[in-house]
């Protein structure tokens, strides 16, 4: 019988617990369970940290392991926040209405009640009719499962129209890319029915659970984003420990050989495709609750660039470098643009980390693609082989 | 009764006395001295009748002066005279007949007269029948552009008179055209306005179709039939033409039909009535349905405490009681079919135009995009790399022209240095970056991409610490300031022509190179089969370089071609950068009529998709995007494919 791909990679357990420790070392020190040492604006930035990993890890698959460089994943990611995003925003103008319609002197019908979400909702945009799109916008599992579904289909169809042409290289990434734009475009407009630019808003509120402060809400959304990236994790790790895994590898390596073997190339990476627009598209959903707002800006192609530059940071091919660059790099980023980094003065000018901070970014990000093609990970192997030795 | 009668008659005598004067202005000034110190909009028109009857040649002056506030009453014997400057002390007094100094006076004994804006309009359409005829052509134009902008009634008949006596064609011409407008609107007689409109079908100007589209305006009514005086466009159906709510409320405005009971209404009705938390027997917590509510009112209206619902059978019977039907405001069926008829033939006209214009603005479109994307297809082509700090180049393209512009303040000098500064600033950020990351990333296109990428955020982020992140202006030599206007519709400014030009040019440039030249059968072998042409002798790293550079230095070219019509921000580059991926992609790697045919194909596109929804540019971009997805299906390697070994696999 064969191992469980658990004991063959022994990184999987150790991540998990240290995921697992970090949670709960958060908790312990946050305002909302514990001694309040942490404040809840870092523990939401904590928690949408755990989000960008979790996608991050999505974009290791599609690219570190089969080779895809995708720079449209972002788009799975808006859109799974914007699906999530509609239930939250509907639900919450609902509770609102219905509470200001209380004291009128005829008890609301519930055509009234449309009328008044849609004015509230749309009157932004200039328009008070509910678009169809938001049909079925009061229903939680249905828009949850629309987080799933409707990123997941636009995945597939494209993926599907993309592989079967044999799109691949550098055409494809460009492809993705397109297609992002194209996304990010069409929710610009102020009637594509998601109220244009200006995004869905005061999404960090729950329906529901307006009782509840914000303290205890970070904390349940810390709790959901690491239990989905210990998920994903394993799933991810399962995967790839496979004859599956084995395939996507060599497709990577060379695509043509896979093809003489008899293999469904189309087939394989369609399903990889699709699978990591899924998780991509989880992630956003638990992003965006902490994040308060989502607007088409979000999906522009930069996102998705970016998203392909922490992955190749922390080094691609392995699953922890995936979760390590997109820490190390979303966090580090946070910490020098918040603009608590003291200012170097050189005398004759003064380095200002606001302003500077992407050019040393860029500029890194270029020496560790010259000199560590391998990443932040690629270190962190040779450290343990050294280790073994 | 008699006396007004009287009154009247003794009112026409005195008229009649003033005109049968022929007297010099200052007396006609004097007997009206009253009305013309506080004249308004109705007491003028006398007076200036009267001036004119007096056939003085000094009319034109005085009423310019009137005009322009420089005519002054001496207060001690309320004679008029002008004053020219009136600062001066003592004021000169000039006559107001002979223009010739008539002495001085103090301000205090002077009052200027300020007719009201009302007066001054009715001075200047009398002055424009002086200025018609006057010497001076600037003057007779003058006059034309003025009735052009205000016509008015008692133009027409000044027009007639002066055209047969105008000296000039071309401002003949134009007297005629504008008679013409001017009888479309003003004119009594039919048969003239009907000659009037048919003399402009095909006319495409503007003025035109302002003088036409109202006579076509029309308004829906409705009656029990059509009455014979009515100049009908159309018959109307309930369901076609017009709506049914439309057709009832239009019933109910013309008081044909009662008022419907509106939700509104019956809402405010039903709050109306509440009782003890009841209205009529229902309680108030349970009205939460439309139907609910329908039958707490009808439970009123029941009792006569409001008026009953409309029921549909008698909106139905209202309807079928009445017809409906659009009608011309304007009477005359002649007029409004003849300007139906020359309506139709200016939109065949305008239709064509506006495809002819459209295909204007696709060329420079795409004359842009082929710009922006030529150096990155060469690149592309020749070494297989993305190079997305391309964007950045154009980028330093603009801030160099820019710069050139604050060191030299003459901008066709400071254009002339600019493009090849631009070129050589360009070529060698683009000969650095080769030599500095991209050779050490040989056939890893992807990481090429990633690194290219951190670049490119580094330099922008450079540019918004060195400029700022407010827009830089461009500004273009006022020779290539406005544009080149064929009519009303088709035009085409003269920075886009420059563009073109400029695109043209490196088409022919680049095709010269990369064919006739040493260089280019280097950079053809080296696409083709670097390890062959290696051992033939060239060396692919010196090919690789002067590549990358040149592709470069053209989008820096590009860059300031760009700035001229834009303004130049860091995020300029990044704002083509995916337009020129695309560019590139749809019209075949490493060719250069490959990226023409991308670009031609890209803009025009473009172009045509905001044709059919100008409202929405973002809708545009997002349908040629999606579009181009497609494309890509049936032509994955682009419009124009390398064929063979050069194709790679």
């Amino acid at each position: 019988m064969e191992r469980s791909f658990l004991i063959r990679q022994p990184s999987v357990l150790i991540f998990i617990g240290l995921l697992a420790l970090f949670t709960i070392g958060a908790t312990i020190l946050s305002e909302g369970f514990g001694l309040g040492l942490i404040s809840t604006s870092f523990i939401k930035t904590l928690g949408k940290t755990l989000c960008l990993c979790l996608i991050a890890l999505a974009m290791d698959l599609v690219w570190g392991y089969c080779g895809i460089l995708s720079l449209g994943h972002f788009a799975f990611f808006g859109l799974g926040g914007y699906m999530i995003g509609m239930w939250l925003m509907y639900a919450r103008t609902e509770q609102i209405v219905i509470n200001s319609l209380a004291n009128a002197p005829l008890p609301p019908t519930s055509g009234e009640i449309r009328d008044a979400i849609g004015s509230q909702i749309f009157g932004v945009v200039g328009g008070s009719e509910i678009p169809t799109i938001w049909t079925f916008a009061h229903s939680f599992p249905i828009q949850l499962t629309l987080v799933v579904l409707v990123p997941g289909l636009l995945a597939l169809v494209f993926g599907w129209l993309a592989f079967r042409s044999r799109v691949t290289g550098v055409y494809l990434s460009i492809l993705t890319q397109a297609m992002t734009l194209a996304l990010a475009l069409y929710l610009f407009q102020n009637d594509s029915g998601l109220r244009g630019n200006n995004g869905l808003s005061g999404l960090q509120n729950i329906p529901g659970a307006s009782n509840v402060s914000q303290d205890t809400i970070s904390i349940w959304f810390l709790w959901a984003s690491a239990l989905a990236l210990g998920l994903g994790y394993l799933f991810a790790a399962w995967l790839v420990s496979g004859k599956f895994g084995s395939v996507i590898r060599a497709i990577r390596d060379d695509e043509t050989r896979v093809r003489y073997l008899g293999y469904s190339v189309e087939a394989y990476k369609l399903v990889v495709f699709v699978i990591t627009a899924v998780i991509a598209a989880i992630a956003g959903a638990l992003y965006y609750p902490q994040a308060g707002i989502i607007n088409p800006a979000e999906i522009a192609p930069i996102a998705s660039i970016y998203l392909a530059v922490w992955v190749a940071i922390g080094g691609r091919g392995r699953l922890y470098g995936a979760i390590i660059g997109a820490a190390f790099v979303s966090l580090i980023s946070s910490w020098f643009t918040s603009g608590q980094v003291p200012d170097v003065p050189l005398g004759f000018y003064t380095v200002k980390w606001v302003d500077w901070w992407l050019v040393l970014l860029g500029f890194g990000f270029v020496l560790v693609t010259l000199y560590a093609p391998k990443g932040l990970g690629g270190l962190f192997d040779r450290l343990v082989r050294r280790q073994d030795a | 009764m008699f006396r007004i009668l009287i009154a009247t008659v003794m009112l026409f005598i005195t008229a009649l006395s003033v005109s049968a004067q022929s007297a010099d202005l200052q007396t006609i000034l004097q007997e009206n001295s009253k009305a013309v110190e506080r004249s308004s909009r109705t007491t003028i028109s006398p007076i200036l009748d009267a001036l004119l009857e007096s056939e003085s040649t000094n009319i034109s002056t005085l009423l310019e002066n009137w005009q322009s506030k420089k005519l002054w009453m001496r207060k001690s014997d309320g004679l008029f005279f002008f004053v020219e400057n009136s600062d001066a002390d003592p004021i000169e007094l000039i006559d107001i007949e002979s223009n010739e100094v008539a002495g001085t006076a103090d301000k205090s004994d002077l009052k200027e007269l300020r007719p009201n804006s009302g007066v001054r309009a009715v001075m200047a359409s009398t002055l424009v029948r002086f200025q018609l005829i006057d010497e001076d052509q600037i003057q007779r134009t003058n006059a034309l552009t003025a009735i052009e902008r205000d016509p008015d009634e008692s133009h027409l008949d000044v027009l007639r008179g002066t055209i047969a006596d105008e000296p000039v064609t071309a401002i003949k011409t134009r007297m005629e055209r504008l008679e013409r407008l001017l009888t479309i609107r003003f004119d009594k007689d039919s048969t003239a306005r009907v000659d009037a409109i048919t003399h402009f079908a095909g006319d495409t100007n503007i003025d035109v179709r302002a003088v036409l589209n109202p006579i076509l305006a029309t308004q829906i009514k409705t009656a029990k039939e059509i009455p014979e005086t009515e100049n009908v466009a159309q018959r109307l159906s309930v369901g076609n033409g017009i709506t049914h709510d439309a057709a009832y409320q239009l019933l109910v405005d013309n008081n044909l039909a009662p008022q419907r009971i509106t939700t509104k209404a019956r809402d405010a009705a039903l709050v109306a009535n509440i009782a003890d938390g009841k209205i009529g027997g229902f309680d108030v917590a349970s009205l939460n349905t439309e139907a609910r509510r329908i039958e707490a009112y009808q439970a009123l209206a029941s009792k006569e405490s409001v008026p009953p619902f409309i029921t549909e059978e008698a909106a139905q019977a209202a309807l079928d009681a009445h017809v409906f039907y659009d009608a011309y405001i304007e009477q005359d069926s002649a007029v409004t079919d003849a300007a139906r008829n020359t309506v139709r033939s200016i939109n065949t006209r305008v239709g064509a135009f506006q495809v002819a214009d459209l295909g204007l603005d696709a060329l420079s479109l795409a004359s842009i995009y082929f710009l922006a994307a030529i150096g990155l297809a060469i690149t592309f082509g020749v070494m297989g790399v993305i190079n997305m700090a391309h964007g950045e180049f154009i980028m330093i393209g603009a801030y160099t022209g820019y710069v050139a512009q604050q060191l030299i303040p003459d901008y066709t000098l400071s254009l002339i240095v600019a493009l090849p500064l631009a070129f050589v600033v360009a070529f060698g950020a683009g000969v650095a970056l080769e030599r500095l990351v991209i050779r050490h990333l040989m056939h890893r296109p992807l990481e090429t991409l990633l690194a290219t990428f951190g670049i490119s955020i580094a330099l922008q982020q450079l540019a918004k610490n060195i400029f700022g992140t407010q827009a830089r202006p461009l500004t273009s030599p006022a020779w290539l300031d406005g544009a080149w206007v064929y009519n009303d519709i088709v035009s085409i400014s003269y920075i886009r022509i420059a563009i073109f030009v400029l695109a043209l040019l490196f088409f022919a440039l680049l095709l010269f190179i990369l064919n006739r030249t040493r260089l280019g059968l280097e950079v053809r072998a080296v696409t083709q089969n670097p390890r062959m042409a290696s051992s033939m002798g060239i060396n692919p790293d010196k090919i690789n370089m002067l590549t990358f550079g040149l592709g470069s230095g053209i989008a820096g070219i590009a860059g300031v071609a760009i700035g001229l019509f834009g303004q130049v921000t860091s995020e300029l580059g990044s704002n083509y950068i995916v337009q020129s991926f695309m560019t590139v992609v749809v019209g075949g790697v490493g060719n250069i009529w490959g990226t023409l045919a991308g670009a031609s194909m890209i803009g025009g596109l473009q172009k045509i998709i905001e044709f059919f929804n100008p409202s929405n540019t973002l809708a545009a971009q997002t349908f040629m995007i999606i579009f181009i997805i497609i494309f890509i299906q049936f032509r994955p390697k682009g419009i124009i494919a390398l064929k063979g070994r050069a194709a790679g696999d």
